[in-house]
């Protein structure tokens, strides 16, 4: 018996006139886990978040928050708060009293003196002690950030709702906000849902990824798992960096299959589902499963074309004949001197893993295969 | 680098200039004129003769009536006007399907096409004696008046300054982000808390800029009350037409119309920091 799921969906569909953005969706969220809903934009991810705070209603289906239907529950009264896309503060109160508005809607109504401690609690929580009686616009965007996220924690919701909240901070501030969300949530120990395209952040940030294609759930699972393991070649795609090649099915060798590239090499892969003989796929590489060695090495053979230095790593852009551009990642040893140049000639082998292969069709959210119900185990 | 700058300088002034000598010379230079008018005494045969004196200032006692009856109509008919405006307002911004909500304000400003004059004089054959009251007669409500009451007078003003009260408070609600109703819903507010803390507040701009453009408008209104109220109630406006026009004392006219504009002046000043204070928006001023 697993415990009471903090967020449930089950069959949920949403339709706007003749527009479906949600599609039968079934979903269980654990109590206390950190929950990303990754996907494209219009992927459905930001319309499952706001049925669950009460802002849309499912056309069909239903939405149990810490087991309740939530079915005509009005925003106001669900144990949910969200933290919105460019957070939505008040403009015409300072920091405590934004903090403070769920507060004073607690009825029967809190002591002021309560209301005082909490607000003064959750900002320090936030680490903007002092703030209180900033206005809004003099905070930056990072502090405005931070009092979104004291504003709706201070309410003590069941599950916080966070819709791309790191969107409009710059790249620093934002892998500062993830570790510290990451921090926050283990604190607190209530669950976190957030919703974003950016596939680096649900990576980062949380327990399980919910990839979300054409209004389905695509694929579910721990971060590593949906990015060593892509069910499907719209995961493999969209979720980190990824080499597709196309070829054709040559044969197969107990689980893996043999696959003919556009030049003739014949690699071997790992499938999901059942290939034919002869059947056109696309293979998966990851760049840091390729390696790059002296030129006589390796299945394939090609020239530098590119080279992005990234410190710790470099990629590379590496031509090959026949088959095109291969973006290849190198691990870079301090004073080694194992940089390649541009021009050079280089022997892509494979490092680790085993690519995986799969049915090439057109993406289009409907051959999705996760259609029943989800639970993530915790 | 100099050429760039001199250009600048040339457009702002072909940009500016125009507004600027009309502005002067209908507006600055009659002011300038009244100002003077109004510390002068009146020639013996009417009009203006040179002088200084605050006689005229000291004298405006003797038009305390109609001060007095202008003082209650402008708020009264600004806030009669606000009560009926604000929930259009809000329909249109908030309510209203988007394909419609041009349309609909079409329909709030195309009254605007006509004279107000040949509006109000409609208004009177509808409410005098072969009007609605013939109507409420025919149904069995017999000798209902009501031309030449307070009451219409009031709806000649609801009706007549409605599209100035409508368009702020729109423009405002219209403005409004979507989100912050929403966020206000999350925090645990119900829609009653949403609209009395985060919309009212908010649109208190709109509300204000309505409220003062009525309000001095009416501070100088006479049409109206004389049309509808049957001119039995005097006001500043019938004060400075009878001053200039018929008793042709331009001098105390003048007084009386500084007066009026140093009561619209702090009425403007005092919306004014009212909706800052509120709505918490940053000072944009009117004046």
């Amino acid at each position: 018996m697993t415990a009471v799921p903090d967020i449930e969906f089950r069959g949920v569909t949403k339709r706007y006139g003749s527009v479906t953005a949600v599609s039968g969706i079934d979903l269980a969220v654990p109590p206390s886990a950190f929950v990303a809903l990754l996907g494209p934009s219009g992927c459905g991810k930001t319309t499952c978040l706001r049925m669950i705070g009460g802002f849309e209603q499912p056309s069909e289906g239903h939405v149990f928050i810490r087991g309740q239907d939530m079915a005509g529950t009005p925003p106001y009264r669900r144990p949910v708060n969200m933290v919105f896309q460019q957070y939505a503060l008040f403009p015409h109160l300072d920091v405590e009293d934004n903090v403070a508005y769920g507060l004073r809607q607690a009825r029967p109504r809190l002591s002021s003196r309560e209301i005082a401690s909490r607000a003064g609690e959750a900002l320090e929580m936030v680490r903007l002690a002092g703030y209180g009686r900033r206005k809004i616009h003099e905070l930056s965007g990072g502090q405005q950030q931070r009092v979104a996220l004291a504003r709706a924690l201070v309410n003590k919701p069941a599950v916080l709702l966070l819709d791309e909240p790191l969107a409009a901070l710059d790249k620093k501030l934002r892998t500062d906000m993830q570790i510290e969300l990451q921090n926050l949530q283990r604190e607190i120990g209530i669950t976190f849902v957030l919703v974003t395209h950016d596939q680096e952040e649900a990576l980062s940030m949380s327990d399980f990824v919910c990839v979300m294609n054409g209004g389905r759930i695509v694929q579910l699972g721990q971060p590593s798992e949906i990015y060593d393991e892509p069910a499907d070649l719209f995961v493999a795609d969209f979720v980190g960096k990824t080499n597709l090649l196309s070829g054709t099915v040559a044969g197969h060798s107990g689980d893996l299959v043999e696959i003919a590239l556009a030049d003739g090499t014949v690699i071997a892969a790992r499938k999901r589902t059942a290939l034919q003989q002869g059947e056109t796929v696309s293979v998966s590489l990851r760049p840091e499963s390729l390696s790059l060695g002296a030129p006589t090495s390796g299945p394939f053979k090609g020239i530098v074309r590119n080279r992005i230095f990234l410190g710790s790593t470099a990629e590379y852009a590496i031509e090959v004949q026949g088959i095109g551009t291969l973006l290849a990642k190198a691990d870079h040893l301090i004073g080694q001197g194992n940089l390649f140049k541009p021009g050079e000639p280089v022997a892509i082998g494979f490092a680790t893993g085993t690519p995986l292969a799969f049915p090439e069709t057109k993406n289009n959210g409907t051959n999705q295969r996760v259609d029943k119900h989800v639970e993530i185990i915790s | 680098m100099h050429g760039s700058r001199l250009r600048k300088t040339l457009l702002t002034a072909m940009l500016l200039g125009p507004a600027t000598a009309w502005l002067v010379v209908f507006l600055v230079l009659p002011f300038i004129a009244i100002a003077v008018f109004s510390v002068g005494e009146r020639a013996p045969e009417g009009g203006y003769q040179a002088a200084f004196t605050f006689a005229q200032y000291a004298n405006l006692p003797a038009r305390a009536t109609a001060f007095w009856n202008t003082m209650v109509l402008a708020p009264v008919g600004a806030l009669a006007c606000l009560l009926v405006a604000y929930p259009v307002a809000y329909y249109l911004a908030l309510q209203a399907p988007q394909r419609w909500r041009l349309i609909l304000l079409a329909l709030v400003v195309i009254p605007f096409w006509t004279s107000l004059l040949m509006r109000t004089y409609a208004w009177m054959y509808v409410l005098g004696g072969r009007g609605i009251p013939a109507l409420l007669a025919y149904i069995g409500f017999e000798d209902v008046r009501l031309i030449n009451t307070p009451g219409a007078v009031l709806l000649g003003i609801v009706y007549g300054y409605l599209p100035l009260m409508i368009l702020p408070i729109y423009v405002s609600l219209e403005r409004l982000d979507r989100r912050l109703l929403e966020a206000s819903a999350d925090l645990g507010a119900t829609p009653i808390s949403t609209f009395l803390g985060v919309t009212l507040k908010l649109s208190l701009p709109g509300v204000m800029t309505g409220f003062s453009l009525v309000m001095i408008l009416l501070l100088g209104e006479y049409l109206i009350p004389t049309l509808l109220g049957g001119g039995k109630v005097f006001f500043i406006g019938n004060a400075l037409v009878d001053l200039f026009l018929q008793s042709r004392n331009w001098p105390f006219g003048s007084a009386i119309a500084i007066t009026l504009v140093l009561v619209s002046v702090v009425v403007l000043i005092a919306a004014n920091r009212i909706s800052t204070r509120v709505s918490g928006a940053r000072r944009v001023d009117l004046i």
